[in-house]
């Protein structure tokens, strides 16, 4: 299991890995909103919550697709599938790569692309809380979609559509926490939230996704 | 630590290719599958590997237990991660399996001096010596290779053939798909009068796949 874990932390630090892509993306459209929402600083405060959080689920989608669809494409899915290690735990581990990867450097980056957004002075510590809590949904309910379309050749858009409605949750409980933090009113409910879907999606979706890898790979 | 294939039937794509499979592979035998392309080689070790359900039939060992947790499977791709090294791709399966080390393997299948290339650099008869180390450590009874001598040079391919041999003789059995001759006996199963018909096709709910 960590053997696998460090195996795919550094697959993606390596040259084609596609470590730094969700990042530049990221980077990307945090600096393109100003220029293209106008100077007025309370404006891009007022929407800083929304484009922070948008702007990081589309960074992690964009590299759903290499989550599976390389260890197929090379055989090596199969012969994990028919090594000692479990299948719901192979998933468990790629969603835990996918997040060191993705979420851990999103979450890092995303105070400093703030400051670009004129992000409240209050918004800080709970951009940092409500990304930390969300982004491993993210990453599980991600991996779960790559499960669904390994085996498609250029999958991305059906992963797309298929993740996308099940990021939507996680999106609006994990912006709405940082609206309320970020005005002083009490944020504990949608934060709540947004934990319960991060576990609830630990809990549940290995078990579908090594189901579904079982039947993409027959 | 027999393998037992008793009346096995396999489909690819929805539609049955092998049907009736019988054989026993006893510890220390191998065993050559033959036939035409598309016969159904790949699809039936699949189906023993645990990758597919057979479509009838059962796959176990004569003693009750699960085949799947005795066999190793090399497939016609090798699983080798361009990017990491020849030490860090059998490294890998070495933790995966629980095996102590890679040097003996390295040795045998002759990568030592390869061992800090990364993948991307290796020939196609490299990769596939670096797939075959796999088996090794995978420290399993049962081996079940799909076209394993694929880009294998002459003097490779007698090596591997030795491989085989001390596996055997260490009390391993082999399951090989193969058109060439290895150059040792071994007991040959041709697939040919196994293929599957529309009378012994047997009934299937598509609506499971």
């Amino acid at each position: 299991m960590i053997a696998l874990l460090l195996r795919d932390i550094r697959l993606s630090m390596r040259s084609g890995g596609g470590f730094g892509l969700a990042l530049a993306f990221f980077l990307i459209v945090i600096v393109l909103v100003p220029f293209g929402v106008g100077p007025e600083t309370s404006v891009l405060g007022t929407i800083a919550p929304g484009i922070l959080w948008v702007g990081a689920l589309l960074a992690c989608l964009l590299s759903l697709d290499r989550i599976f669809a390389l260890d197929y494409d090379d055989g090596s899915l199969d012969l994990m599938a028919t090594s000692p290690l479990p299948l719901e735990g192979v998933v468990v581990v790629k969603a835990l790569a996918h997040w060191i990867t993705t979420g851990v450097p999103l979450t890092l980056i995303a105070p400093v692309l703030a400051l670009l957004l004129n992000l409240p002075q209050d918004g800080y510590f709970w951009l940092l809380v409500t990304l930390a809590i969300g982004t491993p949904a993210l990453s599980i309910i991600g991996t779960f979609g790559a499960a669904l379309t390994v085996g498609l050749k250029r999958g991305g858009l059906l992963l797309s559509l298929l993740v996308l409605p099940m990021y939507v949750p996680t999106l609006i409980f994990g912006a709405e926490a940082l609206r309320r933090g970020m005005r002083g009113m009490e944020a504990g409910v949608p934060l709540l939230f947004l934990a319960a879907i991060s576990l609830a999606a630990l809990a549940l979706l290995p078990l579908a996704a090594a189901a579904a890898i079982r039947i993409n790979l027959r | 630590m027999t393998l037992e294939v008793q009346s096995v039937a396999v489909q690819r794509g929805s539609v049955p290719v092998l049907a009736g499979v019988d054989f026993a592979l006893p510890a220390g035998e191998a065993l050559f599958l033959r036939g035409p392309n598309g016969i159904g080689k790949t699809t039936l070790l699949r189906c023993i590997a645990g990758l597919q359900p057979p479509l009838s039939g059962v796959v176990r060992m004569a003693n009750g237990g699960a085949a799947t947790d005795e066999i190793a499977y090399a497939s016609h791709a090798d699983g080798v991660k361009p990017t990491l090294t020849v030490a860090e791709n059998l490294s890998f399966w070495a933790s995966v399996f629980g095996a102590s080390g890679i040097d003996a393997a390295l040795e045998t299948f002759d990568l030592v001096e390869l061992r800090n290339r990364a993948a991307q650099n290796l020939s196609a008869g490299q990769k596939r010596r670096l797939g075959l180390a796999r088996m090794l450590v995978t420290g399993r009874n049962i081996w079940a290779m799909d076209e394993p001598t694929v880009s294998l040079d002459a003097a490779a391919t007698a090596n591997f053939a030795r491989v085989v041999q001390d596996h055997l003789a260490r009390g391993g059995s082999a399951l090989i798909a193969t058109h060439i001759d290895l150059g040792f006996d071994a007991k040959v199963l041709d697939l040919t009068p196994f293929k599957a018909t529309t009378e012994n096709a047997p009934e299937f709910d598509e609506a499971f796949l």
